[in-house]
């Protein structure tokens, strides 16, 4: 899962996927600005098909969490 | 993943051929915003060695937008243009428009979108309207359409730019649900009124288009396209799986004001307009008719005939024994697309890459003007390989979606429609008739006097503007300079002093061609500059260059100047204009990089209209 996330991450942040670790944030990523942290969340919906909840998508700090939150609503949804 | 990877190292390598493939390929495979910024950063890496066509679009709205820029220069990427942005200010879109020295009006757009919500510009027919009286909804009405009237008219006053504006949207559920449906005045109904009112408005100006933006929402599913919760936290009110198709919207009107629409589709027969192999199945073994599955390739070449009535040509390029395609073409009973409606023909059994060349070259367009329709994907791929500026569709294996595909494709929209457009297959067939007599003649002479030609030069009138900016727009062989002009520009280049814009008519023993001809000159001292002269492609080399050269010079004379001139750009299409002026007795007088500035001595020299054309010459001014 964190390499699906991985590729749309450095789509979106315009970064080689090497440059992208679970830790990546907003902090770290000079390009993670608000209309890019948008564009995220709507890759990530588009991609796994959810709906994530403005809850969900303030849990969305690291690139690492990301791919937590995507695992645990995709379970989930199977579940 | 891998393809990434592809694209990325064919970069690296300098093959920009192969990369825009792949990125092409990419994009069928997953067009969401992830992809989109990624082809968008490897699309700009390609332009120095691409053929996109640049323009200037910018976008006013009033509500979160900002997630759908890489989604829209993606997809223009894709179908060949090279997008500069210019986002509006959230909601201050009139303000923008308003003021004539905003950022909207100094980015100098080239097309200009106003995308506003029902629910922000008349928050009270929105969600309000349980609230409202038969008068007070009058009053909203009246006063959302006048806000756009006086948007409008001050955009065209600041700005020539083509206008697309988004209609406005019902909500998904009435106020008073059922009941609604009920009433004198329901609740729709009111929006509706405001679109009607929109649609008399943009009717009044050149180069504004209405987007149908319930339509797009109906089309794709009210409630799965809006996200509520966005609209609440980001006022985004579009879902992730939406946007996309809102960009994809718009480039249906981009592609035809950048010039990238298709003039003719060339279509395979077996297994595309029909079911089945006729050359093996036979005329009462092919599928095509009311019954499935012969109704799926009845609904394709229904689709098709709808592109011929907006004045797209058709052409078939098959592999097959012509006699057999032939008569299923004219006799079989679920055909709806006769030889007739067909410009070009070529059933035979060489290579398809060579067949469209040669479709283009009996059409007098380019290669790039073509877009080819087969289901079989190894043609398709030669096809692209051999002509990769050719328009491929990519056609699904299930035949019942072909209509859909085709129909979808935005490079075959049109925003106006002119009479030449709805004639054009008829002069194509009369073009064919003439070429056929011009080889029994044995002078080229008698070949022009036989044609009995009449040329008629009027100054532009508003009837006449469309088209005269068309030819402009699409115009690229016999051109001398290629200056693109929109209607609304051509309007005021007529009206500025020391200007004028003549039109040329054609008419033969064949037929009416109707309007091909457009010269645009300015009066500079006491010489005439051309700044524009262009012929239609179907009317090249028979002299009418010199019919309307004559008319410019004597024009010229008649208002006391003593010289005429003009420069002629050379670009990869315009040779048959390139010895023009030298062939008129005009004189190089400058050289400017790939321009050549030619004048002619209106006091020694003089240029006669050739005894085969009959000129007539009409005054008028523009009503």
């Amino acid at each position: 899962m964190f390499e699906r996330v991985r590729v749309i991450a450095s789509d979106i942040f315009g970064l080689p996927q090497a440059a992208i670790t679970a830790g990546s944030a907003p902090e770290n990523v000079e390009t993670w600005d608000s209309v890019r942290h948008l564009s995220l969340i709507l890759a990530l919906e588009e991609t796994f098909q959810l709906q994530l909840s403005p809850e969900e998508t303030e849990r969305i700090q690291t690139v690492g969490r990301a791919a937590e939150l995507v695992e645990e609503k995709l379970r989930t949804a199977a579940g | 993943m891998q393809l990434r990877q592809e694209i990325d190292s064919l970069i690296a390598r300098g093959d920009a051929a192969g990369a825009s493939h792949r990125l092409a390929e990419l994009w069928q495979q997953e067009s969401g915003s992830a992809a989109a910024s990624y082809l968008t950063s490897r699309y700009e890496q390609l332009r120095p060695a691409g053929r996109f066509v640049p323009h200037r679009f910018a976008i006013l709205r009033s509500f979160t937008l900002e997630p759908i820029v890489p989604l829209v220069r993606a997809s223009a990427f894709v179908a060949g243009i090279d997008l500069a942005l210019h986002l509006g200010d959230f909601n201050a879109y009139a303000q923008e428009i308003l003021d004539d020295r905003s950022s909207l009006y100094s980015f100098t757009p080239d097309t200009v979108l106003l995308a506003v919500q029902t629910r922000d510009i008349a928050p009270d027919l929105w969600s309000g309207y349980a609230d409202l009286r038969p008068d007070t909804v009058a009053t909203s009405v009246a006063r959302v359409v006048d806000s756009f009237r006086s948007w409008i008219s001050a955009f065209r006053q600041h700005s020539s730019a083509n206008l697309i504006v988004h209609t406005l949207e019902p909500p998904p559920i009435p106020s008073l649900g059922v009941l609604d449906a009920q009433l004198d005045a329901p609740q729709a109904n009111a929006i509706r009124q405001i679109n009607d009112g929109l649609r008399i408005v943009c009717r009044k100006h050149r180069g504004v288009f209405l987007l149908d933006y319930g339509s797009l929402v109906a089309r794709h599913g009210y409630t799965k396209w809006h996200d509520e919760k966005k609209w609440l936290t980001a006022r985004m009110p579009i879902s992730a799986g939406h946007l996309i198709h809102l960009a994809q919207e718009w480039l249906r009107f981009l592609v035809p004001l950048t010039g990238r629409s298709a003039k003719a589709l060339v279509v395979d027969l077996d297994n595309t307009l029909w079911g089945g192999v006729i050359g093996e199945d036979g005329m009462h073994g092919i599928k095509l008719g009311a019954e499935y599955p012969g109704s799926a390739y009845q609904a394709l070449q229904r689709a098709l005939l709808d592109l011929h009535r907006k004045g797209i040509l058709l052409a078939v390029c098959s592999k097959n024994d012509p006699d057999d395609a032939m008569e299923a073409l004219r006799n079989h009973p679920g055909m709806l697309l006769r030889p007739e409606k067909f410009a070009a023909m070529r059933i035979n059994w060489s290579d398809k890459a060579q067949n469209l060349r040669e479709v283009a070259s009996e059409l007098n367009i380019g290669t790039d003007a073509l877009a080819f329709l087969d289901d079989n994907p190894v043609e398709r791929a030669q096809v692209r390989a051999a002509l990769p500026e050719v328009i491929v569709i990519e056609l699904p294996r299930d035949p019942s979606q072909y209509a859909d595909v085709v129909r979808d494709s935005p490079f075959f929209e049109r925003l106006t429609l002119s009479q030449e457009d709805l004639q054009r297959t008829a002069l194509y067939a009369a073009e064919r008739e003439r070429s056929r007599v011009e080889q029994s003649f044995t002078s080229k002479q008698d070949f022009f006097r036989s044609l009995e030609q009449e040329a008629e030069i009027a100054p532009v009138e508003r009837a006449s503007l469309a088209r005269v900016a068309q030819l402009t727009q699409k115009t690229n062989q016999f051109n001398a300079t290629t200056r693109r002009y929109s209607e609304q520009q051509i309007a005021e280049i007529a009206a500025r002093p020391h200007w004028q814009v003549f039109s040329m008519r054609v008419r033969d023993r064949y037929g009416d061609h109707g309007l091909v001809g457009v010269a645009i000159t300015r009066d500079d001292g006491d010489s005439c500059e051309i700044d524009t002269f262009l012929l239609s492609c179907r009317v090249i080399g028979r002299n009418l260059e010199t019919a309307l050269l004559s008319h410019l010079a004597e024009a010229a004379r008649a208002r006391g100047l003593t010289s005429i001139k003009g420069w002629f750009f050379s670009t990869k299409k315009n040779a048959p204009a390139k010895d023009f002026y030298a062939q008129h007795g005009f004189t190089l007088a400058a050289t400017n990089g790939d321009g050549s500035l030619w004048v002619l001595d209106l006091r020694t020299a003089l240029i006669e209209c050739p005894e085969w054309v009959k000129l007539r010459i009409l005054t008028g001014e523009m009503n």
